[in-house]
Order: C-alpha cells, then sequence, then structure tokens
C-alpha cells in the first residue's frame, strides 16, 4: 500500500510539473512573441492630453506628462490648457476621482489662443522658433519671423525668449462655422440628471 | 394616379395655414432702397468678393465666388452701386454679422450681358450644362443651400437610377414652391429635361403632397406637354415631414437610405422644384441665380402671398409690401414653424436659403416639464431614433454614446418636440450635442496634428545632435590619425632606435615639444665685440635677473 501510494503521490507531482511546465513554456513563448512595445497606458493618456506641449504641468511636454501619470508619480489636474474636460476624461480612463485643476501650473482658458509676431518689431533672433514645439513659426536668422495659425498651439513657449517682446497672445475669431448651439437652459431645477437609463 | 407611395415611420399631421398665402397671385417685389447680398449664401467653403466698394454692377453681374468644388457664386441682383462691403445681421442662430455687399439699386435694373460663352445652344453636353449651373451659383432651394453642381458632378459617379423632384412643401405656411409650381411649371420641366440629361436616370419621379391639388394638375399638364419619357407626377398623403430628402424617397420608391449613408449611394438624387427652375433660367437665358419666390406670411402680417424677391432685400421691405405688420410685437422666424431660424431684426437680408417670412403673433414658450417617458417622441420620428434615449445622454453630456444611438441621423425635424408634453426642447438639445461632437472631433484633429508635429520635431532634433556627435567622432579621429602618421613619420626620420622597439607616445610627445622649444630658442643678438663696459652691464643685468628669480622661487 506505501507504495503504491508514494507512487501515486509521484505521478502527480510528475503530471502537475508537466503541466505547469508546459504552461510556462507557453507562457514564455507568447510573453516574446506577443511582447507589446512601450507602455500602452501611456498612449492612452497621452491621447486625452491637448498636446500643446506647453510644459505648465511642470514636465517637458504632453508625453512625458502622460508616462508620470501612468507611473502614479504626477496627479491627474495638472494641466491648464485641458481644463475640467481633460481632467474628467483622465478620471475616466483610469478610474479615478474627478479633481479640481491645480491653480499652480495655471488656469483654463475657455477661449483658445494664438500666438501673433508683431512683424514689426520681429528682429529676426530665431529664438522662438527654437522655443516652438510645434514648428509652427517660420522665419531666418535676420529674416522677420510669423507664426503658422493653424498648427500654433496657444502654448506660450515663445512668449519668454522674445528679446523685444513682440508676441502677443490673441484669441482665435470665431466664425459662423465654430458657432455651436448653446445647450438649452433647464427650467425646471428639480428634475433629475442622474437618470441615465430611459 | 394609380402609383403606389409607400409610407415612412411617424410623422405629423399639422395644420396646415398654407391658405393663408394662396388668397393673392404672385406679385413681382419691388425693388428696396437698399439690398443686402451677403458673400456668401451656401453650404461650403467661403466666398471672396471679386468687386470692390464703390463698383457700378448690373443684374448678374458676379460679386463674390471661390475656387473650391463645394461652393457658389454669388451675383448682383439689380443694377446699382456697391457703397460698402461690411458686417450685417443676417439669419444665423448665432445671431452674428457677416460679410455683406451693399447695393445701392440705380432704379434701371439693367442686365448684365454675360461674358460670350461659347456653348452652342443646341449641342450643350453634359460637362456644359454642370459648368453653367455652377457659374450660375445655384443652390439646392429647398433649403439646405447645397451647391448643386458640386451635388450633380458626385452624383454622376455614383449613377443615378432614380431622380425625385421635391415638390412636397411639408411644412406648415409655406407656398412658394406651391406657387412656382402653379406659374412655372414648364420651367422646372425644362430644368428637370436638363437634369436628365446630365443623370441619364431610369426614371423621374415628382412627388408633390395631395393639399396641393392645383400644383399637381399644373405639373401634369406641363409634363403632358413636354411628353418626357419614364417621368411622373406622384401624389403624396399630407404629412410633415414628407419633404425630407431620406422620407421623400421612402414615400416614392419604398428605398431607404440607410443610416450615415448618402441617397446616390443607392442611385437616388433629390432636387427641388425651385432648384430645377432655376436651372432653366440659368441655362436657357444664361441668366444666375438672383432671385427666387419668397412666402410672406403669418398671423402677424395683413396682407399674406408669395413674391419674386431679389436676393438681397431686407426683411422689413417684404413685411410693408405684404400690408406691414398686424401686431405690435411681431416674432419673425425666416422659414417654417418646426425648422425655421427666429430673426432678430426686420432689417436682415432675403438670402437663397429663405423660402418663407414668418410673422408671429407670438412665441410659445411653455413651460418645460419633467420628461414622463411617454415615448410619444420615438412614435412620431420618422428616422426611427429614439428621442428619449438621445435626450438623456445629451443632457448628461455623454456624447460618445448619443453617438451610437445615431444623433447624426436626425434631421432636426421638430416632430418630437412638437409632440413632448413635457415640451422639453428635444432637438435643440442634439444640435447641441451635434455642435458638441463637431468641436471635440475637431479638437482631436487639432491635437493629433500637434502631437505629430512634435514628435517629428524632437526626432529631427535627436537625428541633428546624433549627426553633429558622429561628425566630431569622424573629426577626433581625423585628427588621431593625423597625429599617429606625423609621429611615425617623425620616429623613422628622428629615432635612431632599432626598428620594432616601442616609443611611449607621451614621452615621445613631450621629447618633440622640448626639441621645438629648442629650436625656437633664439640665440641673443649682439654678444660679440662688446665693449668692457657693455661686458659689464651685461653681467650686472644678469645677476639681477639671477637674484630676482632666486628671490622668486
Amino acid at each position: 500500500m506505501g507504495h503504491d501510494t508514494s507512487m501515486l503521490v509521484l505521478i502527480a507531482v510528475l503530471t502537475l510539473s508537466f503541466i505547469a511546465g508546459s504552461f510556462g513554456l507557453i507562457l514564455g513563448y507568447a510573453a516574446i512573441r506577443f511582447k507589446v512595445e512601450g507602455n500602452p497606458i501611456v498612449d492612452q493618456i497621452d491621447a486625452v492630453l491637448p498636446q500643446t506641449q506647453c510644459g505648465q504641468c511642470g514636465f517637458a511636454g504632453c508625453r512625458p506628462y502622460a508616462e508620470a501619470i501612468a507611473k502614479g508619480e504626477a496627479p491627474i489636474n495638472q494641466c491648464p490648457p485641458g481644463g475640467e474636460s481633460t481632467i474628467v476624461a483622465l478620471a475616466d480612463l483610469l478610474d479615478t476621482e474627478v479633481l479640481e485643476l491645480n491653480a499652480e501650473h495655471g488656469e483654463h482658458s475657455e477661449v483658445p489662443l494664438v500666438a501673433v509676431i508683431d512683424e514689426m518689431n520681429c528682429i529676426g533672433c530665431t529664438l522662438c522658433i527654437q522655443a516652438c514645439p510645434v514648428d509652427a513659426i517660420l522665419g531666418s536668422a535676420k529674416h522677420m519671423h510669423t507664426i503658422i495659425e493653424s498648427e500654433c498651439t496657444g502654448c506660450e513657449l515663445c512668449l519668454p525668449p522674445c528679446p523685444v517682446d513682440c508676441i502677443d497672445m490673441i484669441p482665435i475669431k470665431q466664425t459662423l462655422a465654430d458657432w455651436k448651439w448653446p445647450e438649452p437652459k433647464t427650467l425646471s431645477p428639480n428634475e433629475s440628471t442622474e437618470m441615465t437609463h430611459g | 394616379m394609380a402609383d403606389s407611395v409607400y409610407k415612412f415611420h411617424g410623422g405629423l399631421h399639422l395644420d396646415e395655414h398654407k391658405a393663408e398665402s394662396l388668397t393673392q397671385p404672385l406679385q413681382v417685389a419691388s425693388l428696396a432702397d437698399e439690398i443686402i447680398i451677403r458673400v456668401s449664401q451656401h453650404i461650403g467653403e467661403p466666398n471672396t468678393p471679386v468687386i470692390e466698394t464703390g463698383d457700378t454692377v448690373k443684374r448678374g453681374q458676379l460679386l463674390a465666388e471661390s475656387s473650391a468644388f463645394v461652393s457658389a457664386p454669388v451675383h448682383a441682383s439689380t443694377s446699382g452701386t456697391i457703397k460698402a462691403i461690411e458686417e450685417r445681421a443676417i439669419a444665423h442662430a448665432s445671431g452674428q454679422k457677416a460679410e455683406c455687399f451693399i447695393l445701392i439699386p440705380d432704379g434701371k435694373d439693367e442686365v448684365f450681358e454675360q461674358p460670350e460663352n461659347s456653348y452652342q445652344k443646341n449641342d450643350l453636353q453634359k460637362s456644359d450644362l454642370l459648368a453653367m449651373i455652377r457659374l450660375a451659383g445655384i443652390v439646392g432651394l429647398g433649403g439646405a443651400v447645397f451647391p448643386t453642381a458640386a451635388k450633380l458632378t458626385t452624383a454622376i459617379k455614383h449613377g443615378i437610377k432614380t431622380l425625385i423632384i421635391n415638390g412636397a412643401e411639408c411644412e406648415p405656411y409655406i407656398t412658394c414652391d406651391d406657387v412656382l409650381m402653379q406659374n412655372n411649371a414648364a420651367d422646372i420641366f425644362k430644368g428637370i429635361t436638363y437634369l436628365q440629361t446630365i443623370l441619364q436616370p431610369e426614371q423621374t419621379i415628382i412627388g408633390i403632397e395631395d393639399n396641393k391639388p392645383a400644383a399637381i394638375q399644373a405639373m401634369q399638364q406641363a409634363l403632358a406637354d413636354t411628353s418626357l419619357a419614364n417621368t411622373r407626377v406622384t401624389s403624396i398623403p399630407t404629412l410633415y415631414p414628407s419633404g425630407g430628402e431620406k422620407q421623400l424617397i421612402k414615400l416614392l420608391t419604398g428605398l431607404e437610405v440607410h443610416s450615415s449613408q448618402l441617397s446616390f449611394e443607392i442611385g437616388i438624387l433629390c432636387q427641388n422644384v425651385g432648384t430645377c427652375a432655376a436651372i432653366a433660367k440659368a441655362i436657357d437665358e444664361c441668366q444666375p441665380l438672383t432671385s427666387r419666390i419668397v412666402t410672406v406670411t403669418g398671423p402677424g402680417v395683413n396682407n399674406p402671398g408669395n413674391w419674386l424677391t431679389p436676393l438681397g432685400t431686407p426683411v422689413s421691405h417684404l413685411i410693408q409690401l405684404a400690408g406691414g405688420y398686424k401686431v405690435k410685437q411681431p416674432k419673425l422666424i425666416m422659414g417654417g414653424p418646426m425648422m425655421g431660424l427666429t430673426l432678430e431684426s426686420d432689417q436682415i437680408p432675403v438670402v437663397k436659403a429663405t423660402n418663407t417670412i414668418l410673422v408671429l403673433d407670438h412665441l410659445d414658450q411653455p413651460e418645460v416639464n419633467e420628461c414622463i417617458r411617454c415615448g410619444s417622441c420615438t412614435e412620431v420620428c420618422p428616422v426611427q431614433l429614439l428621442p428619449q434615449q438621445l435626450y438623456w445622454y445629451s443632457k448628461t453630456h455623454q456624447f460618445d454614446l448619443t453617438e451610437s444611438y445615431h444623433l447624426f441621423d436626425c434631421i432636426e425635424c421638430g416632430c418630437c418636440s412638437a409632440v413632448c408634453p413635457s415640451h422639453i426642447p428635444l432637438v435643440q438639445y442634439y444640435r447641441h450635442a451635434k455642435g458638441e461632437i463637431w468641436q471635440q472631433r475637431k479638437n482631436t484633429y487639432k491635437s493629433d496634428r500637434a502631437r505629430k508635429r512634435h514628435e517629428f520635431r524632437e526626432a529631427r532634433i535627436a537625428r541633428q545632435k546624433q549627426l553633429d556627435e558622429e561628425r566630431r567622432q569622424q573629426k577626433r579621429e581625423a585628427l588621431a590619425k593625423k597625429k599617429a602618421a606625423e609621429q611615425a613619420t617623425k620616429a623613422t626620420q628622428s629615432d635612431n632606435s632599432p626598428a620594432g622597439q616601442t616609443v611611449d607616445a607621451v614621452q615621445a610627445a613631450l621629447e618633440r615639444v622640448k626639441a621645438r622649444k629648442k629650436a625656437q630658442q633664439v640665440d641673443p643678438k649682439n654678444t660679440s665685440n662688446l665693449t668692457d663696459e657693455q661686458q659689464r652691464q651685461i653681467d650686472e643685468a644678469n645677476a639681477r635677473r639671477n637674484k630676482t628669480t632666486a628671490d622668486d622661487a
């Protein structure tokens, strides 16, 4: 009997070891074969961020901030250009609490801004060109510079380097094509808003 | 008629109010003192003015155009002087202003001689017809104002089997198409003939609601006169919104245009009767679109009727022609009561999209209550959407969910709002949601672009750094090679040590430096043939120098 039992135990151990071993091999192969480059959550966070590359969050652009959020090193409320909608989207994505925008990093402006160079005063120093994170400034040394309005993200990074202070941030002109229907006013305040499934 | 007519889902029987404006015949509107012509009157890319302030123009002369495919030029609607090109109030829900030509008529109404065109009248090709339609600035006059030439060009590519002419005019109060069909049926059929030449459809159906018997009769008479093949006039039951493109297609052919599909993808093209008449005028008379029939009606105006109105005529002028306001505080709507735009002032001009000026004595603003989930909205929705569901999601800003409930198939006909017992402004919620989604799409597009540009810039800077580093490396290597070569030559020249003996490079370099310094050392000049006195002075100086050196040490 003793001999049989130990035999059975041995068989069981061997079988389990074999199963464990083969699963290990499959997983090992899968880990190599289906390896995901980079961190996909970083891409998802980066997709939510407004890509102004302004650095107001304290990181050198949107992607570094996304990486920091993914690692849990930075809170989600440090992006002034994104404002509340970005915070809500991030909270939704990461399943965390919605936070107030951290005022230390700046204020959210509802109206999108665009940089404009006062071309009369531009001395052609190229400092703003070097500062622009999205190559939205055109010009060369000792020649007038100008901003490609459609590409400007309004990050304001070109303002500090300008030695003659000839760059201004102005609100983007709203045209009829940009106009949106306003939200209807809720006339009765009692109306429930949490009801989402009719 | 034995033609089978199908049914669409939902719809509403509304009070028609059509009789008021049909009591008097079509009249020609007189010229206003000031004509305000909006620079862009179509859906698509905006126009740029080609005429300057102070220029004199004649009727039909080009004022503004764009080179974009989806665009339609704008022409002067009478002769006179352009007083200014400035921002004026227009018919837009935002209440914003837009660029307009201010034309002061000279009263002569002279016609502009269109540039000599080489088209032979009796041998017009498809492309000629399309070009003429485009040059005439014709847009869909049913209300969408989509450039007709662009629509036709796209439709040709898909191949059109059925051409549908929309004479439904389903919205209450509006009678301009009715009047047009009664008075200008022959013109409409001329236009249809040109459309048939362009599209080569297998059949053409003209759909008219059965509350317009006079129009149906006139159209049938005109059809009999033309003897067009495979063309028929079909009477459809009066039910709002039968004049919606997809609803009319369903009514006349039984075919459904699916979600996010366009009608020409199933081989059908719709054109409004007004557009057909404008096409006939553009091709037969070389006259661009400079006027249209406008219904002026409603309980707030004395003599409702229809006027053939030059584009740019201020609403106030039309009201005068209609006997003035009947009420003290009239509410103006451009279009019908279901889909029209509320006007803030009567100084707003008539544009290509203006079919009606509706003058109401008051605007209904009933109290909004909670949704009681009665489901009436779902029953009347002609697109078979779930208006209640869309309402909840719009209201709670879950816009991605509104999209998955096919928000963009909503035609904003207003049936749901009209039947809602709680008077919830449903359509307004949908419009807001649509706007937010478009905004989000725009933002995503912009941020994607910014990300790409930023990544490209980073990559470029990194590449530049790498290149610089490589160049530096190469320079260093080249220098080292050169030195090694020099050293090798020197070693063979100066060093007598047996070949194969390794020389310490540092030592060698130091020696080289020493040797060079030695070579550079110059012998003191004028040190021979000195007098005793000179020799003594030199010795003294040397002694001094040695002393100071010793002190320093």
